[in-house]
């Protein structure tokens, strides 16, 4: 059975006119998880916002496609319904906006892509018992999804809250920005496991990470280490275990001119998400 | 004598013609004069005036309307908005200030409920209701529309609730305007102690027929029209209300309302006031909490689009000690639209222990709306607590990325957003089908955002 194939070919990226992206290439197939690690700076959230379709990352040059499909010609809305899905490392609050309605809205538009607005969303009743579930197995109080969007969630709700859209809208793809960021270890072992449990061999993760707790659970079938907004050298679990353990003090030295970039970025700030995370 | 004629405008002719087929007691009549000889020496208002800086009504011309003395081209209104799937106590409906219909169930008339057209029951209860419209509690000088409305009032409504009788079911009233018509009406709302009742009162644009008297839509948007009104509620100790007012008439009609509420020991007010429609609408909205521990909350809900213009002027006057209030408006602008709101919370020598609130807040949606904030505080107790504030801002981008992001199209987006920064003050109004409403009404208004 052929399966779902997501292809970055030399993308590059720029936000407010500065390079970002200088000519990534990465290909994924759906059930397979790819670690992409890299010192601060290097462009890791970026290829995730561009994958997305952030309208402040405008692609300068290169192509992404799904299937063959060119996703750089959709919106972010349209991409997130071809089966591409990002749990933000800072996502925003929506005031007045409970979960339950947002994602009863997100998952109708995903599970029924040609649904004009307007149209029914899915019953009620079975998005609850559904919703339910999924909130059971994530070990998340129902009261959560009476709450408002993000709004006034702790580091460890928020990103508990990105993993449980990610159960309801089941992407075919998934980028996963810091996902165990700001969380405790109880937390990030939780993180990990319901990731595990709801990703691997379904979908296609690309884990952004510092920590070795998350691949621990979700070991990489590719390591890819980004720096200067380049992929400078890609393998297998292995990579992960030495980055983790030794930092990039070795890729730096190995990549001198991506180093460099690197560097010349860092005197920028990186763009960000704009929600102020609340610890 | 080459006297231009104008028999059936806004004057001294019209004014006694109206007068004279209203079949009225002297001591009305005597205030109606009254008030057209205050009418008459004021002049209207201009940007030089505090309250009308910010608002232009060069275009508004008196001329352009006659007072409605006959009887409207239709009879029969459509329901209203606010009453989906609500079992009512009573309804009534005017159209260009003419009663129509009006109801009560009969259980609440034999407690001694008076609920409908205010000169029609004022015709049977002249002398019980002698003192409540000799009140005035809205000065009939306060302005010209004032004093016109106060002289010149032809419809409204009236609901008095004796003491200690409880409505449990929501009053309903219905004002519609059709073209060039005009709504000049007076409402009193009188709870004696103890009372208890909820009262939502809407109003609407209608296109009429006139061969055959039928109604038949709403009424083309632009279609001219003038409401000039007054409303007052009077509560005695320990009663309760409910009072919700939706403003929707068609974006042609001119909406000059003065309304005040004041409320005496214990009494609660929850008054939720929504604006949709009107060209541009001047609105004085004061609350007296006259007697020690009355407490008022409001609810404002805004939403303006086109060349709509709204002038808000607030005002929450504590008068006696342990009184609070409570006052949350939310205003969303699309297009070329424009709100102004000033809120002032007065705090009386004497009222010790008040809790005054005031907030505004307003999402502009786009590029070319504007809205003015300005709340005050005129403090004068030096035991209190008072705490105003005020928000301006666009619909953030991020926000919109991050519903996108899960499937959500951008205008699904938006009216998301919208309808959240809403939800606050949707969340305080206890009455589901206002809420459901007003939800339904805004997100239909929400357009593709820049």
């Amino acid at each position: 059975m052929a399966t779902d194939l997501l292809t970055i070919t030399d993308l590059h990226v720029s936000v407010d006119d500065k390079p970002i992206l200088r000519g990534v290439n990465l290909r994924m197939q759906r059930g397979e998880t790819h670690a992409l690690m890299g010192p601060n700076g290097s462009g890791k959230s970026t290829l995730g916002l561009a994958l997305m379709g952030h309208p402040k990352y405008v692609v300068t040059q290169g192509a992404i496609e799904l299937n063959g499909v060119d996703l750089l010609a959709m919106e972010a809305d349209a991409r997130a319904r071809a089966g591409i899905f990002m749990a933000f490392q800072r996502p925003v609050a929506i005031p007045g906006v409970k979960m339950a309605d947002f994602l009863r809205h997100a998952t109708t538009n995903v599970r029924f892509p040609d649904r004009k607005e307007g149209e029914q969303l899915i019953p009620m009743k079975d998005f609850r018992k559904e919703l339910r579930a999924k909130m059971d197995h994530l070990r998340m109080d129902v009261e959560f999804a009476r709450r408002y969007v993000n709004d006034g969630f702790s580091g460890g709700e928020m990103k508990r809250a990105e993993i449980l859209q990610m159960a309801m809208l089941q992407p075919k793809f998934a980028i996963l920005d810091e996902t165990d960021s700001g969380l405790d270890a109880d937390a990030v072992r939780l993180a990990s496991e319901s990731i595990a449990e709801i990703g691997r061999n379904n979908m296609g993760l690309l884990i952004i990470t510092h920590h070795d707790k998350l691949l621990e659970h979700n070991p990489p079938d590719f390591t890819h280490v980004m720096l200067g907004g380049r992929i400078v050298e890609t393998g297998g679990v292995e990579l992960a275990a030495e980055l983790y353990s030794q930092g990039y003090d070795r890729i730096r030295r190995t990549y001198p001119e991506a180093e460099a970039e690197n560097r010349a970025m860092l005197d920028h700030d990186e763009p960000q998400l704009s929600a102020v995370e609340r610890e | 004598m080459t006297t231009a004629l104008q028999p059936f405008g806004f004057d001294t002719d019209s004014f006694e013609a109206f007068l004279a087929q209203r079949a009225e007691p002297d001591w009305l009549l005597s205030m109606r004069r009254q008030s057209w000889d205050t009418y008459s020496k004021l002049a209207w208002p201009t940007r030089d005036h505090e309250e009308w800086i910010r608002t232009d009504i060069r275009t508004f011309r008196i001329e352009n309307f006659r007072p409605p003395i006959q009887a409207p081209p239709a009879s029969v209104a459509p329901p209203g908005l606010l009453t989906r799937e609500v079992e009512l106590a009573g309804a009534c409906v005017s159209i260009n200030s003419h009663s129509t219909s009006h109801w009560l169930a009969p259980q609440l008339a034999s407690k001694g409920v008076l609920f409908g057209s205010l000169p029609e029951l004022l015709a049977d209860n002249a002398d019980r209701l002698r003192p409540h419209l000799e009140r005035q509690i809205v000065l009939p000088g306060y302005d010209k529309f004032a004093a016109l409305t106060s002289a010149f009032w032809i419809g409204g409504q009236l609901l008095f609730v004796p003491r200690g009788v409880r409505v449990e079911l929501p009053l309903h009233s219905l004002a519609a305007l059709t073209a060039d018509g005009v709504d000049l009406q007076k409402t009193l709302v009188i709870l004696e102690e103890g009372a208890e009742a909820t009262m939502l009162s809407e109003t609407a644009s209608l296109s009429v027929d006139v061969e055959a008297g039928n109604v038949v839509g709403s009424a083309p948007a632009e279609s001219r029209g003038l409401h000039a009104g007054i409303t007052e509620i009077v509560q005695g100790a320990g009663s309760r209300l409910r009072y919700v007012n939706l403003q929707n008439w068609g974006t042609g009609v001119w909406h000059f309302a003065h309304q005040k509420a004041r409320l005496e020991r214990d009494a609660g007010l929850q008054w939720t006031l929504a604006a949709l429609g009107g060209k541009t609408a001047k609105v004085n909205q004061q609350v007296e909490l006259a007697g020690k521990r009355s407490e008022c909350q409001v609810n404002g809900v805004m939403f303006t689009e086109g060349r709509q213009h709204f002038s808000y002027h607030t005002l929450q006057h504590h008068q006696a000690p342990e009184t609070r209030s409570d006052f949350l408006y939310k205003s969303a602008l699309q297009d070329k639209s424009r709100t102004v709101w000033r809120g002032m919370i007065k705090v009386d020598p004497a009222a010790q222990k008040t809790d005054g609130y005031q907030r505004n807040d307003n999402l502009l949606l786009s590029d070319t709306s504007r809205a003015d904030s300005i709340p005050g505080l005129e403090i004068e107790a030096d035991d209190v607590r008072c705490t105003h504030g005020s928000t301006s801002g666009n619909v953030e981008e991020e926000l919109i990325f991050y519903a996108c992001s899960r499937g959500l199209t951008r205008r699904e987006a938006v009216r998301l957003i919208v309808t959240g920064f809403f939800q606050q003050v949707l969340d305080r109004i206890t009455i589901p089908s206002v809420r459901d409403a007003l939800v339904n009404a805004i997100a239909q208004r929400v357009r593709e955002y820049r």
